[in-house]
């Protein structure tokens, strides 16, 4: 098995020849450490993993076409069952369309603050965290590489009220109690201006995913 | 001063133009705020400061944004820094009865709060010489449809970066229908997640990928529109 450092870069854990049960996830780099987590914990050992580089989301058009790629070198490998943990991510239903064509299941949600969340709980929030920048433990631990590097605020802190005026709060949804973590997330919600709210919600509707696949 | 050889004020018009190019492109607000004022205390009409100087620079950081050679953060700093050119020029340009293509009503939807597209189509529009109405974030369709009453534009722009806000767009556009109201507008429609396909499903005019396109196209819509007999 492959540390979740490496998952997260977008490398794949070494997988030996798959057996017939064998279930192949194609994951968005941000979920590695979890999904790994959940695996270990129930001990699903058919289960493989495959990640892509969590960077994409900075480019969501490019998420559907590198998942297709993933699904086509998964058979390649010979895996005949394959699930997708990414949520829609901002691809405005290519994923899904992506998903249908080849005959595999998504994990159901708009972006994974929101399986994280209970995918239903979640929308029925609606506009009571319309103002809400979210941060997972993935965020909290790469707020640097993923929200400050990409949006120049490193280079340009100036442009924060450009991209964060309209937001009121940081809620960082804990996946797992973490001090270092928690303080990582209240830092970035000082950084950005923003009063800070934790919310710990385990693995939500992520962990059933992979339960059932 | 734009750099520390380089006078502004001593340049000649061809040059300063050229130079407020350059400052625009690397975001420097007030170098171009000074070659402005500079341009109009020369005499230059506001609006061919507005569109030799600001615009045309404004062009090529779209055109290199779409290119992947600038990214996100150095177009804002652009646009900061035709907003402070575009302050000095608004009421003069006023003052002076600039051409008007026509008129824009602009938000996000309602449950969005995600404006950094909508602020730069809507600056584009303008200083392409559209009037614009940006109503901010967060637009149920009685915002929409008070803004469209109170100030009867020839286009309304909605935009929105979530998943889960961007069917709004066709309550508002179902609720124009439902009313009579749709072919009054040209109905523009924008934002990250969006695509040609979900701006025809929900019945929109078109999906503009970005601030430049959304210039080209609103043109293009004013122009078939005039052409138009007048009993069509």
């Amino acid at each position: 098995m492959a540390t979740p450092a490496f998952a997260e870069t977008g490398q794949d854990r070494t997988e030996p020849e798959p057996e017939s049960a064998a279930v192949l996830i194609i994951a968005c780099g941000a979920l590695a450490r979890e999904i790994d987590a959940i695996t270990v914990a129930n001990g699903l050992d058919h289960i493989s993993l495959t990640c892509l580089p969590a960077i994409l989301h900075n480019r969501p058009e490019k998420i559907p076409d590198a998942v297709r790629q993933a699904i086509h070198e998964g058979r390649r490998r010979g895996f005949e069952r394959i699930a997708i943990a990414y949520a829609d991510c901002g691809t405005g239903g290519y994923l899904d369309r992506v998903c249908e064509e080849e005959k595999v299941t998504r994990i159901a949600g708009p972006h994974c603050y929101a399986f994280y969340s209970g995918t239903d709980d979640f929308l029925a929030r609606g506009e009571a965290d319309m103002e809400t920048f979210f941060l997972t433990d993935f965020l909290a631990r790469q707020f640097e590489a993923f929200v400050i590097e990409p949006l120049g605020l490193d280079r340009h802190p100036e442009l924060r009220d450009e991209y964060f005026g309209n937001y009121k709060r940081l809620v960082y949804l804990a996946q797992v109690e973490d001090a270092a973590l928690e303080a990582k997330a209240r830092a970035a919600a000082d950084r950005l201006g923003l009063a800070f709210e934790k919310r710990v919600t385990g693995y939500g509707d992520l962990a059933d995913f992979v339960r059932g696949v | 001063m734009a750099d520390d050889d380089i006078v502004l004020s001593e340049l000649s018009d061809d040059d300063l133009v050229a130079q407020m190019h350059d400052d625009l492109y690397d975001g420097l607000k007030e170098e171009v705020e000074e070659g402005t004022n500079i341009l109009i205390e020369r005499g230059w009409e506001p609006y061919n400061v507005l569109t030799r100087a600001l615009v045309e620079a404004m062009r090529v950081v779209g055109d290199d944004f779409r290119d992947g050679i600038l990214f996100v953060p150095e177009v804002l700093l652009s646009a900061k820094a035709m907003k402070g050119g575009m302050a000095i020029l608004r009421p003069l340009l006023a003052e002076t009865g600039a051409p008007k293509l026509g008129k824009m009503v602009i938000g996000t939807v309602k449950g969005d709060i995600h404006d950094i597209g909508q602020n730069l189509v809507g600056m584009m529009m303008e200083g392409a010489g559209f009037e614009v109405f940006n109503l901010g974030i967060n637009n149920s369709v009685e915002d929409y449809l008070a803004a469209l009453e109170e100030h009867r534009p020839d286009i309304l722009g909605m935009s929105a970066l979530l998943t889960t806000t961007m069917p709004y767009m066709k309550v508002v556009i179902d609720t124009l229908k439902d009313k009579g109201m749709r072919d009054d507008y040209i109905v523009l429609v924008g934002g990250a997640p969006l695509n040609e396909e979900f701006a025809d499903a929900i019945g929109a005019d078109a999906y503009c990928r970005d601030a430049a396109v959304a210039v080209e196209t609103a043109q293009e819509f004013i122009r078939r529109r005039h052409n138009q007999p007048a009993s069509a």
